[in-house]
């Protein structure tokens, strides 16, 4: 089970017969993608030091692990992501302004300054509502599968957890009710060795994550989830499996955290500094980089061009969403159900009244505390 | 308030004599005719038709795709359902007693509960979950609780409860077609105990408005579920007085107008429940009878509830409020 596919060997060629031959404008593409996501993940942070957003989680360093395995999806199929998936969102087009004012949490979220940052929902781009309780998309994925089953419908789902949610109960359900229903479903669990502070040896003595498939009667496949093409073939086999009603498989994709749990973590307080160094030598960007040049569809000025426009892009979206108001106090009150009950409409109107007479929330609360 | 309600323009159905089990399975035999998007499961309840009844004949007319046996797994079982709910199903999820619901309370609390809100109306998940509730069957604390509280404190669920067998049908129908998850509680005490009418084919009862069960001038006795025959028993044995009981059918979002209206005409108010006492349901009946209606009380509002213990087996008929304690609660509104 420790075999780990790879693709891109380290000074950027493909393995003999592996490469999935991807056209080279597709290929320039998910080069702008990984970067722009990167760079956005630097802004979100920055951001969030600076004082201007709450709270930010990076995704620094997966970010081949998930747009490999988004990648191999169709448009129609459904993703139930975690919090580090945000390349995915601009996979699917969602616009970067509109990711940004998820961050602010202001008129222009389309969560309506629901979540805290990073908790994305974009129907536009069948991206489920993300939540903070680990795990519990996996048994969504599931029931959504096992519904387009009974609707007849091809469509498949891919679902995300880390090495850390592979513990928790709706892994057990998820996989197991996908198993027995043979649900369309693509599990990827990107292991990037750390749960906060706990490492992936602490979350389970099992030899390899990809292992449990075994348990629930699906394959399991163990890929470098640093290398995008190898991440990209094992799920298309995957969704393609999912789509022709064989059934869901379990893919581990072994990546790394190479930033803290979030803004409120400090990794170099319970992390190694020699494990941090030696997988910024794996960067999975570089690795797409050097198989890019190996193809000659990489030089400096390629590099200048994306930098530059993803830089002015995240800039120019930064600006345009902090110009938007905030959310107006009635949305408090909408969509806790379909309708507003008889209770939230005196409660809304409390909150009116008290409003009027000023000096009502004044105390904003702060995050981090 | 109106006891039941049948929808505008339908030709007038025929009743049938039914117990509540069967006016459930009624019910979902109805929805899942009318509607294909219906789907019902949980543990048992495919061939066997659940361990109650309740699924009886389902698999056998609808078939394997709408009507299935699941793993033993709650937290599965309400996971999938969101899942399902979430891409346009409508999911009838069995919890096979409420005791047991326990680890899908994740699911319920922070998924489906939250799912419209969190994501701004993008996602709904319009999805069931039936569950058999509550004591007097000497099921001791793993088969008897009532513990609707919990779930009556989670904004985005809706909180639904019968007490007769027209009721049980109307009001699952209309949990079946409501856009927003709702936890439908069955008081299995009077699963197969007093047969009532049931309108065949087409019978909704709307969500959030109560019943007056039985209509009086002195006493205002607030109940649901499996409390309500036991209110009406107490009531058939007072002499003199005149009680008001109101079934309220949908705890939440409760009918408060119904409450406050007939606390205001009798001026004396019992609240009738078997949870524990602390913080249940019959808790926030009191504060809202308190903030509404101080002006109108003539007594103390008295709640009869169990008592603030696990749910006993051997002495569970002291536990379970029974017609001596609501009349004992009645008089306390009076000498005090």
């Amino acid at each position: 089970m420790s075999d780990l596919l790879t693709i891109i060997e380290h000074d950027g060629k493909a393995q003999k017969g592996k490469d999935p031959n991807l056209p080279a404008s597709e290929l320039q593409q998910l080069y702008r993608l990984l970067v722009t996501t990167r760079l956005l993940d630097e802004r979100g942070l920055a951001m969030q030091r600076q004082g201007r957003i709450g709270f930010y989680l990076q995704s620094t360093g997966q970010e081949a692990s998930h747009l490999g395995a988004a990648y191999a999806l169709k448009a129609s199929d459904w993703l139930f992501p975690a919090y580090r998936q945000p390349g995915i969102l601009l996979l699917r087009g969602v616009d970067l302004d509109q990711i940004v004012c998820e961050w602010l949490g202001n008129s222009g979220d389309t969560s309506k300054g629901r979540q805290m940052p990073v908790h994305y929902s974009f129907r536009q781009a069948n991206f489920v509502s993300i939540s903070s309780p680990i795990g519990t998309q996996l048994s969504h994925a599931t029931g959504a599968g096992m519904a387009a089953k009974i609707r007849g419908d091809d469509t498949v789902f891919m679902t995300f957890c880390g090495d850390g949610g592979t513990s928790s109960n709706d892994f057990h359900s998820g996989l197991n009710f996908a198993g027995v229903y043979k649900a369309p479903v693509v599990f990827v669990v990107e292991n990037n060795g750390w749960a906060i502070s706990v490492p992936c040896a602490q979350q389970t003595a099992s030899e390899s994550l990809a292992i449990k498939a075994q348990a629930y009667g699906m394959p399991g496949v163990r890929v470098d989830g640093n290398d995008l093409l190898a991440v990209y073939r094992v799920c298309r086999q995957a969704v393609d499996r999912a789509r022709a009603g064989e059934g869901p498989t379990l893919v581990e994709s072994v990546t790394y955290r190479m930033a803290s749990h979030s803004s409120s973590d400090d990794a170099a307080r319970y992390r190694d500094a020699k494990q941090y160094e030696a997988w910024k030598q794996k960067d999975p960007i570089a690795r797409f980089q050097a198989y890019l040049k190996h193809k000659k569809l990489w030089d400096p000025a390629f590099e200048a061009e994306v930098v530059d426009t993803a830089k002015a892009r995240i800039a120019a979206a930064v600006e345009r969403a902090e110009a938007r108001p905030a959310m107006t106090p009635d949305t408090l009150f909408d969509d806790v159900y379909m309708n507003l009950t008889p209770q939230l409409a005196e409660q809304r109107q409390q909150l009116r009244e008290l409003m009027q007479q000023g000096g009502v929330g004044a105390d904003v609360g702060h995050f981090p505390l | 308030m109106t006891a039941t309600e049948t929808k505008a323009g339908d030709k007038r159905p025929g009743q049938k004599v039914m117990t509540m089990l069967e006016a459930i399975t009624d019910a979902l035999r109805t929805e899942m005719q009318n509607d294909d998007r219906v789907v019902v499961f949980g543990e048992d309840v495919g061939k066997k038709g659940g361990v109650f009844g309740a699924t009886m004949g389902l698999h056998e007319q609808f078939g394997e795709q709408r009507c299935f046996d699941t793993p033993l797994s709650e937290c599965g079982i309400v996971g999938t359902a969101v899942g399902m709910a979430v891409y346009g199903l409508r999911p009838v999820a069995e919890i096979q007693f409420l005791d047991f619901i326990y680890p899908a309370f994740d699911q319920i609390v922070s998924e489906a509960a939250k799912m419209r809100y969190r994501s701004g109306g993008e996602y709904t998940c319009p999805m069931v979950i039936r569950s058999p509730y509550g004591g007097g069957i000497r099921g001791g604390h793993y088969h008897s609780q009532s513990s609707e509280a919990y779930f009556c404190h989670t904004p985005g669920l809706k909180v639904v409860i019968p007490s007769t067998p027209a009721d049980a049908k109307g009001l699952l129908i209309s949990s079946i077609r409501d856009e927003d998850p709702v936890v439908f509680l069955e008081p299995k005490r009077i699963y197969r105990h007093g047969k009532g009418d049931v309108p065949l084919g087409e019978h909704v009862v709307a969500l959030g408005k109560a019943r007056i069960a039985r209509a009086g001038n002195d006493v205002t006795i607030l109940c649901y579920g499996a409390m309500v025959p036991v209110c009406e028993q107490a009531a058939d044995a007072v002499a003199g007085r005149s009680i008001e009981i109101l079934d309220l059918r949908t705890l939440v979002p409760l009918d408060e107008q119904a409450v406050v209206d007939s606390v205001r005409k009798t001026g004396r108010c019992v609240i009738v429940q078997e949870a524990p006492k602390t913080c249940g349901y019959g808790a926030e009946l009191a504060a809202i009878v308190a903030e509404k209606c101080i002006e109108y009380l003539e007594g103390p509002v008295v709640r009869v509830t169990g008592f603030d213990t696990p749910f006993p087996y051997a002495l569970e008929h002291l536990y379970m409020p029974d017609s001596k304690r609501v009349l004992a609660g009645i008089d306390k509104t009076f000498h005090w």
